[in-house]
């Protein structure tokens, strides 16, 4: 097989705060080198370019090809949210190879039979087909004796438990947080303590456990206040947030934009900050895009009847840039959120620079400007709510298993 | 009583700049002076609707109006229906149980078609907050909400406003209770903003799984206790409960809710001697309001109200078709 050599880039090392010079030398599909100057057939000129790894989606809807290979992602988490649910082993096989292999997609398997909250479903059969984790989907399980004993279960497969954190009875039919925005416009809300509700019963059922429990998003004050309580404890928890949560507040909803709806709905201004914190802190492990493109049949519709979600992969990495740029982490940092975490809790050998891990890597000029353009999406739909901002940050070449793609 | 606001010609700006709206979607961002435009214009409606066997204005005459109404409603409907009649217009009434909406088709494609039969003004009432504005940014021609879900009724906090000022001379320093189920209403709402824009001093009363989060930031003060509210009150203002709204339990029973918000004598006698009661309708009677109350006509406005319903629609809709009609300076 062909090698090929990155020269001239500046690389994110495991550990290291900043891109440091670097060449790269891969040789069947794996990262063969790190730092060495020994040239190989191929060259990729990395000038001015930061070289990280490919970006690992944890928690997406959609396999989205175009729209990950604008964003720099090279796995995607896909969530167990399809038609069918992916509750048995074919459709998980089928959802493992579909984006091989320029894309591998890590299917995660429905928790419960058809999503429905209430009967296990074949986990172990499905792991076997390629499930790397098991989730409960954009819902909540409000049954904790079913949910006890599907984390004892995945604990003893060694799988971690992806939970969707909003209690379902406070939360009831609320498309927005309650606050000034949602009394203004006249729609059903809840109080953000729903997020908090559901995380403070899911800790106890992770200690009781002793599983692996990824918290999705959490996107409260409180809700990240348990997180750390719990991580300090020692908990095996883990938790994430998207760029949605951490670059906008509830007044985004302003207008009715259903573009804004997301599930879980937008916070306050002082929780949007909470989650910044919650970034600097370390408590927020993933940053994830939760992508989920959706066209005008379930966004064009009053406000309580459009469906939730945005398409967030093609600005996950440039809005994730941010936090690099404002000094909330260090490009780094930023890195172990996208990329190592993730490969982490999925318990993949992947999401690093490291020799002999697979060469899954992203050439970043990470002060690139451009403009998110919701109708000129590379994705399914163009349902972002960033539409017209300005942005930083692009990808200028992206290799999946050491092959540019 | 006379108004004691003055409304001389040149008290608001020239043509158009007194209504510079395509559409009414809302009381929200409204200017004083523009709300004050509409209850002034208002005014010749009632003098016409009173004015005998013959009430009738040519102005709208072949212009057609489409009243779409995807929720059911009995007055609200027919006082546009009249409205629109008695200004003229051909006033066409598309219900939700007849349409094609029980068909499945979208409300951007019902909005397509309503536009596609060249209306000259839709007026909409809508059960989920926000779809009026969706609509109102697909069609050509003006836009009435005639009430969106949980969030604005704006000609119902229009007719309000002018029985007020028909009975009480004006709307500003006056203490306007208002007392229900604020958390569904737009009603309410549409009522907070109304009468905070005009200078009155607004209380929400509502048990407390019925208030509104935040709604003390638009100027409200909220009690959970009714007689307290009352106190100094020159307007009482009633919610009906909106049963079909409601998903689980916000209150025990009914019997209850009278018991702690219903407006009777005792608590009537709370209030300013000569407060003025009001209810948007239709009245749960012995729900919120004792039918002695409702029906004293000397305490209550209700059915003024609904008179001023008719006068204020009729303004609404003499405004917004002034464009299309060429009328000079509103271009």
């Amino acid at each position: 097989m062909i090698g090929i050599s990155i020269l001239n880039g500046h690389a994110i090392l495991p550990g290291a705060d900043k891109a440091e010079p670097l060449h790269l030398h891969i040789e069947n599909g794996k990262i063969a080198s790190v730092g060495k100057a020994a040239p190989i057939a191929d060259q990729l000129d990395a000038s001015d370019l930061i070289i990280a790894p490919g970006i690992i989606d944890l928690g997406v809807f959609k396999t989205d090809k175009p729209a990950f290979r604008f964003g720099g992602i090279t796995r995607a988490a896909l969530m167990p949210d399809q038609s069918p649910v992916h509750d048995d082993p074919a459709t998980v096989r089928f959802a493992a190879l579909k984006g091989k292999p320029d894309l591998w997609v890590h299917p995660l398997a429905s928790a419960t039979q058809g999503l429905n909250g209430l009967h296990m479903a074949e986990i172990a059969l499905m792991k076997e087909a390629g499930a790397v984790g098991v989730a409960t989907g954009r819902k909540w399980i409000a049954d904790s004796g079913i949910l006890l004993r599907i984390m004892r279960y995945c604990h003893a497969l060694d799988l971690p438990v992806f939970v969707h954190s909003e209690d379902a009875g406070l939360s009831g039919n609320a498309v927005a947080t309650a606050g000034e925005t949602a009394t203004l416009l006249g729609l059903s809300s809840a109080s953000p303590i729903t997020e908090a509700l559901a995380i403070a019963r899911d800790l106890l059922l992770a200690e009781e456990s002793c599983a692996h429990v990824h918290f999705r998003q959490v996107t409260t004050e409180r809700g990240l206040d348990l997180i750390r309580a719990g991580k300090a404890k020692g908990l095996r928890i883990t938790c994430g947030i998207t760029p949605g949560h951490l670059f906008l507040s509830d007044n985004a909803v302003s207008d009715f934009r259903t573009f804004a709806h997301l599930s879980p709905p937008l916070r306050s201004e002082s929780d949007r900050l909470a989650c910044i914190a919650a970034v600097a802190d370390g408590t927020i492990d993933v940053i994830a895009s939760g992508h989920d493109p959706r066209g005008p049949e379930d966004k064009r519709l009053p406000y309580s009847e459009s469906a939730p979600g945005m398409a967030g992969a093609e600005t996950l990495l440039a809005l994730s840039l941010n936090l690099v740029r404002d000094n909330v982490i260090s490009t780094g940092r930023l890195f172990e959120l996208l990329a190592s975490n993730p490969a982490n809790i999925l318990g993949l050998n992947a999401g690093q620079i490291l020799e002999g891990y697979e060469a899954d890597l992203i050439l970043i000029d990470p002060d690139a400007p451009w403009q998110v353009d919701g109708d000129r999406m590379a994705a399914l739909a163009g349902n972002t709510p960033f539409d017209r901002l300005p942005v930083q940050g692009r990808v200028r070449h992206m290799l999946k298993g050491g092959k540019v793609i | 009583m006379t108004w004691t606001q003055p409304f001389a010609a040149d008290s608001f700006p020239s043509g158009s700049g007194a209504f510079p709206h395509k559409h009414l979607l809302g009381i929200a961002g409204l200017q004083k002076w523009e709300i004050l435009y509409i209850l002034k214009e208002a005014e010749q409606w009632v003098a016409l609707n009173r004015s005998g066997p013959a009430k009738h204005d040519g102005r709208l005459s072949g212009l057609t109006i489409i009243n779409a109404f995807f929720e059911n409603s009995t007055r609200t409907l027919l006082s546009f229906e009249i409205a629109g009649k008695r200004l003229g217009a051909d006033v066409v009434n598309m219900h939700a149980a007849q349409s094609s909406v029980k068909k499945g088709e979208t409300l951007i494609d019902t909005a397509m078609t309503l536009n596609a039969m060249r209306a000259d003004a839709i007026v909409i009432r809508h059960g989920s907050s926000g779809a009026v504005q969706l609509i109102s940014s697909k069609v050509d021609c003006p836009v009435i909400n005639a009430g969106d879900g949980s969030h604005e009724h704006p000609t119902q906090a229009l007719l309000d406003s002018l029985t007020i000022m028909r009975r009480k001379g004006r709307v500003e320093g006056q203490t306007v209770v208002i007392c229900g189920d604020v958390l569904h209403s737009r009603v309410a709402r549409s009522n907070l903003f109304c009468l905070k824009t005009l200078g009155a001093e607004v209380r929400v009363v509502a048990p407390p799984a019925l208030m509104p989060s935040g709604i003390e930031a638009f100027g409200a003060q909220t009690f959970t206790n009714f007689d307290a509210a009352l106190n100094g009150a020159d307007v009482v203002m009633m919610l009906r409960l909106q049963n079909e709204r409601m998903q689980g339990d916000f209150i025990p029973s009914p019997r209850e809710y009278f018991h702690l918000y219903g407006l009777d004598e005792r608590r009537l006698a709370l209030a300013k001697p000569h407060a003025l009661v009001m209810h948007p309708g239709p009245m749960n009677r012995g729900v919120e309001i004792a039918s002695n109350i409702a029906d004293d006509v000397e305490r209550s406005a209700i059915t003024e109200q609904v008179e001023m319903g008719v006068a204020v629609r009729m303004a609404c809709l003499d405004i917004l078709t002034r464009k299309a009609r060429g009328q000079e300076g509103w271009s």
